[in-house]
């Protein structure tokens, strides 16, 4: 098992060209995961105590509001990562994430790499480095959305 | 810069502000390149440049789409069939479709600007054999909100060219992408340095793509945009549609992100 999570972590886009021994501290805290379509990955509010590497399958991130209903404000595909309120205190969901197809997907215990973060700081640096061109591309994505350039005055 | 008098011989809605017109040219036809533009005369009220979004193989019947931004698109929406209009052109350099054959094309449209596309995806579907991969990114600013909506859902169903739609925001009932069309570039399969790119929409979003085509590695020669400006004379003599040292309605609206990428950056023009 320990062995097929160490490939599909080197396989994985996100963990591409990762040393042996940093696969290694990070297969330690993963586990395979499924969620079948219509599955919440997760719910606004609860502990971001997980993040998720997607195998296999879509994820619609959603917000729901009342008279509005839900709105979903991104999909997520292969390749991607599920889940970033995990980086920073309070730790908390701050949208929904709900499986729209069969999904499989890497778990990653988030306190686990949170921990091996702070005690190797070359790994932390590492994920860092990983981890800031995603929020970077989501923020530019989401200012797109936020000018509305389709709208009435485009 | 006298228009020809035609008559409407369809309407049909294709969103809450848009409209097509299919338009009898009389009998010799009107022939066009794809990404080609006419002034469209509204009589009594005024004339506007809209891009041909019709069939190039089909010169019997000239297609438009319009979007209700003022007055004058506003008076040529709410021409009904039978109805009369003057029309000028066509005008301007189009998408280089000859200079694509052999290669892989990608198509990134936004909102509206499927429109000047969509001539050049005909010619490309109809010509399937000359080129590589095919690859047609759309976006849209809502589900209920994508243009030809019926016609992408049936070249998505087709196994030679890829097709994928993206919209910016989505209810439950929705259950393709939702993100900004540029993410769909990063997924999109396509050889970048033999690939030509051609990008339509609002302009924010051809800046933002055609960075993302640049990281991908098309090169800023083989990416072309169409440029949208007020246009009044359409024959570069008014000046209305300068765009530093070109004209868009003689010089464009196509161009290559080589020529543009510094000028798109100038807020001054």
């Amino acid at each position: 098992m320990i062995e097929t999570l160490d490939r599909y972590i080197r396989e994985h886009r996100f963990f591409s060209g990762l040393d042996e021994d940093d696969t290694a501290l990070i297969t330690g805290c993963a586990r395979n995961v499924a969620f079948k379509a219509g599955d919440y990955v997760y719910r606004h509010g609860e502990p971001a105590d997980e993040f998720y590497l997607i195998r296999h399958g879509r994820v619609a991130l959603e917000m729901s509001a009342p008279g509005r209903g839900t709105m979903t404000f991104q999909t997520l595909h292969e390749g991607d990562i599920v889940g970033v309120s995990w980086l920073l205190p309070p730790y908390r969901w701050r949208y929904d994430a709900r499986a729209v197809e069969l999904v499989r997907a890497i778990g990653m215990d988030a306190k686990c790499l949170r921990g091996k973060c702070d005690t190797d700081h070359d790994l932390g640096y590492e994920m860092m480095l990983r981890f800031v061109p995603v929020l970077v591309e989501r923020l530019q994505s989401t200012r797109m959305q936020i000018l509305d350039v389709y709208g009435p005055s485009a | 810069m006298v228009p020809a008098v035609v008559r409407v011989a369809r309407v049909r809605r294709e969103l809450i502000d848009a409209w097509t017109l299919e338009i009898d040219p009389g009998a010799d036809g009107f022939t066009f390149a794809p990404g080609q533009f006419n002034m469209l005369y509204a009589f009594g009220v005024g004339e506007a440049a809209i891009s041909i979004s019709g069939d190039p193989a089909r010169p019997e019947t000239l297609v438009h789409t319009v979007r209700v931004v003022g007055k004058v698109s506003a008076a040529l929406a709410a021409l009904k069939a039978g109805d009369w209009l003057g029309v000028r052109g066509p005008y301007g350099h189009g998408w280089p479709v000859e200079a694509a054959a052999g290669s892989d094309v990608l198509v990134i449209a936004g909102g509206l600007g499927l429109a000047p596309l969509r001539p050049c995806l005909y010619r490309l579907f109809a010509e399937r054999d000359r080129f590589g991969r095919i690859v047609v990114l759309c976006g849209a600013r809502s589900p209920t909100e994508i243009l030809y909506r019926a016609e992408l859902e049936r070249w998505r169903r087709r196994l030679d060219i890829d097709v994928e739609v993206t919209v910016d925001h989505a209810g439950p009932d929705w259950h393709g992408n939702v993100g900004v069309v540029t993410d769909l570039i990063r997924r999109a399969a396509f050889d970048p340095p033999n690939t030509v790119a051609m990008l339509c929409g609002p302009e924010i979003m051809m800046r933002v793509a055609a960075l993302e085509t640049d990281r991908a590695g098309v090169t800023a020669n083989a990416t072309h945009l169409s440029l949208e400006r007020n246009m009044k004379c359409a024959i570069a003599h008014c000046g209305h549609c300068q765009f530093s040292g070109d004209f868009v309605c003689r010089d464009g609206p196509v161009a290559t992100y080589a020529r543009l990428s510094r000028l798109l950056a100038l807020r001054e023009i």
